[in-house]
């Protein structure tokens, strides 16, 4: 977790500048951070809960023999359903797909799953309806699936998996 | 909404005494289940404290005409290049991008570009790009992000607008 430390840095050195220049206005600023946390919190808690118990249900074992199928279009849709499904950091899903792709796995199949895993988020439902509203979170991943669906496809062209 | 609230503390409550009643009596997906919330709170609260103090910081220093002429309704195209850029830099997740969406709208952004933000902050942060190249090849990246990032920018144009003239609102996140 390089990036946690360059995001600390950054931060107090920003907070640092801040209180140099005007203490009122930085206080300000921490209240108005304190404020939102708090608001999103909760959510935020829903969201970490299902994401316990749906990893606990979908080991990466289940996910390795799913995306292994021999068809490739069934292991494409299973591949897109799993990775809008569950939730994982980079640091575990790349990995787990340069394994696949060592067994044998098409380049298609992990794109389906990487590029739903980022863009389609069942599980930060809870959170991403709190700021954009039922109605926006649910068109906003609708068209993100198939967005991921097309990625699918062309990375298939492009390694000359299909046609 | 009262109900809703009811139903929401039950179940928190059940899920607490569940772990905490599997972890009594060894009961191993119980463990597991309360080992993987541990795991993924820890990830969270390493990144989201600061994320949400530079909010703080950008809400009280940055001038909402700043906002509104990088990516506001006159940015033009500028303004869809500006939050890919901003996307790119983006640390931990799309849970990190919805908070620093909605500041950024409410300081004057418009809707398609945030849309734009938020999308793209999934697919192309840097970091993030360049973990999985080194996994999958620059190939397999390289096609993902020219694939997605056009598609996003799409999309979001047409939804944003669509929406904005049904006075949709970016909510505060409560």
């Amino acid at each position: 977790m390089k990036e946690a430390y360059f995001l600390y840095a950054i931060t107090g050195l920003a907070l640092l500048i801040s209180l140099i220049i005007n203490r009122r206005k930085t206080l300000r600023a921490l209240e108005i951070a304190v404020k939102r946390f708090a608001g999103i919190l909760p959510h935020f808690l829903i969201m970490l809960i299902l994401v316990s118990i749906t990893l606990f249900l979908l080991p990466d074992v289940f996910i390795t023999r799913y995306l292994a199928s021999d068809n490739k279009f069934i292991a494409v849709l299973f591949a897109s359903l799993l990775g809008s499904i569950t939730l994982m950091p980079g640091f575990i899903a790349f990995p787990l797909a340069g394994i696949l792709l060592t067994k044998g796995v098409p380049y298609m199949v992990l794109s389906a799953f990487t590029t739903t895993l980022m863009m389609v988020g069942v599980l930060t439902y809870p959170i991403e309806r709190a700021y954009l509203g039922a109605k926006l979170t649910i068109i906003r991943n609708t068209i993100s699936f198939f967005i991921a669906l097309i990625v699918a496809v062309m990375t298939g062209i492009f390694f000359s998996e299909i046609f | 909404m009262k109900r809703k609230n009811v139903i929401k503390i039950v179940g928190v409550s059940g899920y607490i005494v569940f772990l905490i009643v599997s972890f009594i009596l060894g009961f191993n997906p119980g463990k597991e289940i309360g080992y993987n919330f541990a795991s993924f709170s820890m990830d969270m609260l390493k990144i989201l404290p600061s994320a949400f103090v530079l909010i703080g910081l950008f809400e009280v220093w940055i001038k909402r005409e700043t906002v509104e002429k990088h990516l506001g309704e006159k940015a033009g195209i500028i303004g869809y290049i500006w939050a890919v850029l901003l996307a790119g830099t983006t640390v931990g997740g799309i849970y990190v991008a919805f908070p620093v969406a909605y500041s950024l709208y409410s300081k004057g952004a418009k809707l398609s570009v945030i849309l734009t933000y938020i999308s793209a902050s999934a697919i192309c942060r840097i970091p993030m790009a360049l973990f999985e190249a080194s996994f999958l090849g620059i190939k397999f990246t390289a096609i993902r992000l020219l694939v997605s990032l056009p598609l996003v920018i799409i999309a979001s144009m047409l939804l944003g607008d669509y929406l904005a003239k049904r006075n949709y609102k970016v909510m505060a996140g409560k």
